[in-house]
C-alpha cells in the first residue's frame, strides 16, 4: 500500500483529518527547505507537498510565484531537488508529494522522470496543468512505478467529470477551493462549502478529498473540515512565514504554526 | 494534407489542452460557442460588416516595384495588413472573438499583448462592440512600446503592466490566464495569437485566414495563378497561419520567418521552430525555447511582437510535416529591411513584418523574374520608429 493511502487509513482510525503542507524546494534555500520540513514533521503535518519551481507557474499566486522565482535564481534544479528529497528521506517516512508543472516531466520523458523521483522517495505527483484528458502517457508511466496521481477538481467541475477524475486519481483528490490561483483568501464563500459537500457525495468515501488554495489559518482550516474535507492543504501561508525569517528560526516558526493548523484537524 | 479541424484538439501530437481544471469548462464552453457560430449566417454577416466597414477589408495586394528592382529577381507583392484599422492584422481576430464573446454574454474581456498591437486591436474591438477591455502587457514591453500603451488607454481599455518573470509577452499571457482562472464565469479571454489551449489555435487561424483567402483571389486576378511563394513572420504565428492555411493545398512554397535576434547561435533570439525543442507551455504542446530541464528560456528580439518562447501548435505540425520552411532573420537584417522599405516604397513596416521583408529580398534575388512572392506585411511600423532610432544610435556608437 502507498504511504499516502496508509496515512489516511491511520488517520481515519484515530478519527483525525489530514494536514497537508506545501513548501517550495530551494526556498528560501536548500537548507531552509530541510529546516521547514523538520518543523512540519515535528508540528504534526501528515503529508508534505514539495514544490519544484517552474519558470511559468500559471496556476500560482504571487507568494508561490515569488518563492519559485527565488529558488530558480539560486540555482535550484532537478539534481538539487533529488538531493533535498534524499536528505528528507533519511529523517522521516512522511508521505511526500511532488507538485510541479507538466513541462518538467515532459522534457525528461514521463517515465524517466517518474522512475527517478520514485526511487528517491516521492510518493505522489500533482500537476496543476495536466487535466485527465491529456494524461494518457503520464498515467501509464505513473502506474508502472506505482506513483500516486493526484488530480485536481474545481468548484465548476461537473459531477460527471468529478467521477471520471476521481477514478483516475490515487492517494487523494485535490479540490481547488476557490476560483483563483494559490494564496490567501479573506473569507470563503458559500460556493466552496457547496463544492466540498457535492464532491464528498460523489466520492462516497472511495478516495479522500483534500481541499486547498487559500487555506491560510486555523479558522479557515476548521471551516473547510466542517464542510466535509478529509484534508486541508496549506501552502502560501507557510511560505509567507519563511519569507523574512533566518534559516535558524524557520524550523521553530514552522513547527509552531503547523501545530495550530493540526489542531484544527482533530475533532474535539 | 489540409487539416480541416484538429482531432481531439490536436495537430498531430501538437496542441491539446494542458490547463488548470478550472479552465476546462471555460474552453469547452468556448469551443461549443465557436462551433455554433462560425458558420452561422448572422454571425458571418456581422463579422463581414465590421471587417469591411470598420477595419477596412479587403486590404490591397501591392506590387512593390521598387523593392522588386532592388532585389532583382522574382516579383514581390505586399499583402497590406498594415493598412487595416489599428495598423495590424490583429483586428481580424479581435473583431471575430469580440462578436463571439458578445454572443456568449461575456462583457468583460481580457487580453495579453506583446508589442501592443493585439492590445490596441482588442481595445478597438471592445470600444466598437460595447465591451470592457483589460490588457496585460509585460512591463518591459510597456517601456519599449509606450505609444501603444497610450493608445489603449485612449481607446478606453485598462493596461496592467506585468512585472513578473521576464516582463514580456509570455508573462503577460501567464497573468491573463491567472485572471481568467479567477474570473472565469464573467470573463472572456481574447487571445491574440494562434497559441494556447484548443480551440484558440484553430479559432484564431480561422479568423486570420481572411488574409490567405484574399491573397489567393487577388493573385489569381493579378498573375492568373496562386503565388509561387509566400512569406510571413512568426512569433506566436497568427498572421503566418492566416496566410498559409488557405494556400496549403496550392502549389505554393511557404516560409515562416522567426526572430533571430542577435543570431540563433548566440542564444539571444526568439526562433522557436528553428532552434527549439518540444514542450508544454500556455496550454499547448509545441516547440519551445527551454533549457534541458524544461525551464522556459529568456528570449530576445528587437521586435516585441516576436519576443515569445513558444509558437502556435499548427506551425510545429507544419514544420515537422515539412510543408512550411521556417527560418530566422536577425535584428540587424530586420532593421535594414525596415529602412529599405521605408525609403524605397514609402511604407514603414512593423519590425515584426520587417523580418519577412528581409527574407523576401534575399529570396527574390535567386528566383526568376517570372515568379512571384507574396509577403504578408502584418503591420505598420509607426510604433517602432523610436526602437529603431535607439538601435541605430547604439550601433553607430559601437562602431565608433
Amino acid at each position: 500500500m502507498s504511504r499516502i493511502k496508509n496515512k489516511f487509513q491511520d488517520l481515519r482510525s484515530k478519527n483525525q483529518k489530514a494536514l497537508i503542507a506545501y513548501v517550495m524546494a530551494g526556498f528560501p534555500s536548500e537548507k531552509g527547505t530541510i529546516s521547514a520540513v523538520r518543523g512540519l514533521t515535528k508540528g504534526g503535518a501528515d503529508i508534505i507537498e514539495l514544490g519544484m519551481p517552474f519558470s511559468d507557474p500559471l496556476a500560482d499566486g504571487p507568494v508561490i510565484q515569488n518563492a519559485g522565482f527565488q529558488a530558480l535564481q539560486k540555482g535550484m534544479n532537478f539534481e538539487k531537488f533529488l538531493a533535498i528529497v534524499k536528505k528528507i528521506r533519511k529523517e522521516t517516512d512522511i508521505p511526500l508529494v511532488l507538485m510541479t508543472y507538466t513541462n518538467l516531466l515532459y522534457r525528461h520523458g514521463y517515465e524517466k522522470f517518474i522512475s527517478i523521483v520514485k526511487s528517491v522517495g516521492i510518493d505522489g505527483l500533482i500537476l496543476p496543468d495536466m487535466p485527465i484528458d491529456e494524461s494518457g502517457d503520464f498515467l501509464k508511466a505513473a502506474r508502472k512505478y506505482k506513483m500516486d496521481t493526484i488530480f485536481l477538481i474545481s468548484p465548476n467541475t461537473s459531477s460527471e467529470r468529478i467521477k471520471k477524475i476521481a477514478s483516475t486519481s490515487s492517494g487523494f483528490l485535490y479540490l481547488v477551493s476557490v476560483f483563483g490561483t494559490t494564496g490567501g483568501q479573506q473569507q470563503f464563500q458559500n460556493y466552496t462549502t457547496h463544492a466540498i459537500k457535492n464532491a464528498k457525495k460523489i466520492l462516497v468515501g472511495k478516495i479522500p478529498l483534500g481541499v486547498g488554495f487559500g487555506v491560510s489559518n486555523p479558522d479557515q482550516a476548521k471551516f473547510i473540515i466542517k464542510s466535509g474535507a478529509d484534508a486541508i492543504i496549506v501552502g502560501s501561508a507557510f511560505l509567507r512565514l519563511m519569507e523574512n525569517t533566518t534559516v535558524e528560526k524557520i524550523e521553530g516558526k514552522i513547527e509552531h504554526f503547523t501545530k495550530s493548523l493540526k489542531k484544527a484537524t482533530i475533532s474535539e | 494534407m489540409k487539416l480541416k479541424y484538429p482531432k481531439n484538439g490536436k495537430f498531430g501530437e501538437f496542441g491539446g489542452r494542458y490547463i488548470p481544471e478550472t479552465l476546462v469548462p471555460a474552453v469547452e464552453e468556448l469551443e461549443q460557442a465557436y462551433l455554433k457560430y462560425k458558420d452561422d449566417a448572422d454571425f458571418k454577416k456581422e463579422l463581414h460588416y465590421y471587417l469591411t466597414q470598420y477595419a477596412g477589408r479587403p486590404t490591397p495586394l501591392y506590387f512593390a516595384e521598387n523593392l522588386t528592382k532592388i532585389a532583382g529577381g522574382a516579383k514581390i507583392y505586399l499583402k497590406r495588413e498594415d493598412l487595416l484599422h489599428g495598423g495590424a492584422h490583429k483586428i481580424n481576430n479581435t473583431l471575430g472573438q469580440g462578436l463571439l464573446a458578445k454572443r456568449m454574454k461575456k462583457k468583460r474581456i481580457i487580453a495579453e499583448t506583446g508589442a501592443g498591437q493585439h492590445g490596441v486591436a482588442t481595445a478597438m474591438a471592445c470600444s466598437a462592440l460595447g465591451l470592457d477591455g483589460e490588457v496585460y502587457m509585460g512591463y518591459k514591453d510597456t517601456q519599449r512600446q509606450k505609444l501603444n500603451v497610450f493608445r489603449m488607454n485612449l481607446l478606453g481599455s485598462k493596461v496592467h503592466p506585468v512585472k513578473e518573470g521576464t516582463q514580456t509577452l509570455k508573462d503577460a499571457i501567464n497573468e491573463a490566464i491567472r485572471d481568467w482562472i479567477t474570473n472565469v464565469k464573467t470573463t472572456y479571454y481574447l487571445l491574440g495569437s494562434a497559441v494556447g489551449p484548443h480551440p484558440y489555435p484553430v479559432m484564431v487561424r480561422d479568423f486570420q485566414s481572411v488574409i490567405g483567402n484574399e491573397i489567393l483571389t487577388q493573385m489569381k486576378k493579378l498573375e492568373k495563378k496562386s503565388p509561387d511563394s509566400v512569406i510571413a513572420c512568426v512569433g506566436g504565428g497568427s498572421n503566418a497561419i492566416g496566410t498559409f492555411y488557405p494556400l496549403i493545398d496550392e502549389n505554393t512554397k511557404m516560409f515562416g520567418i522567426e526572430a533571430g535576434g542577435e543570431g540563433v547561435k548566440s542564444g539571444h533570439h526568439s526562433a522557436t521552430l528553428v532552434g527549439g525543442s518540444k514542450g508544454i507551455l500556455h496550454g499547448m504542446l509545441t516547440y519551445l525555447l527551454q533549457d534541458k530541464e524544461g525551464q522556459i528560456s529568456e528570449t530576445h528580439s528587437i521586435s516585441a511582437g516576436l519576443d515569445y518562447p513558444g509558437v502556435g501548435p499548427e506551425h510545429s505540425y507544419l514544420k515537422d510535416a515539412k510543408r512550411v520552411k521556417y527560418d530566422a532573420v536577425n535584428d540587424k537584417e530586420a532593421v535594414e529591411a525596415f529602412l529599405l522599405l521605408s525609403k524605397h516604397e514609402g511604407i514603414i513596416p512593423a519590425l515584426e513584418s520587417s523580418h519577412a521583408i528581409a527574407y523576401a529580398v534575399k529570396m527574390a534575388k535567386n528566383m526568376p523574374k517570372s515568379e512571384s512572392i507574396v509577403v504578408t506585411l502584418s503591420g505598420r511600423g509607426d510604433k517602432d520608429v523610436e526602437e529603431v532610432g535607439r538601435y541605430l544610435n547604439k550601433n553607430v556608437k559601437n562602431k565608433k
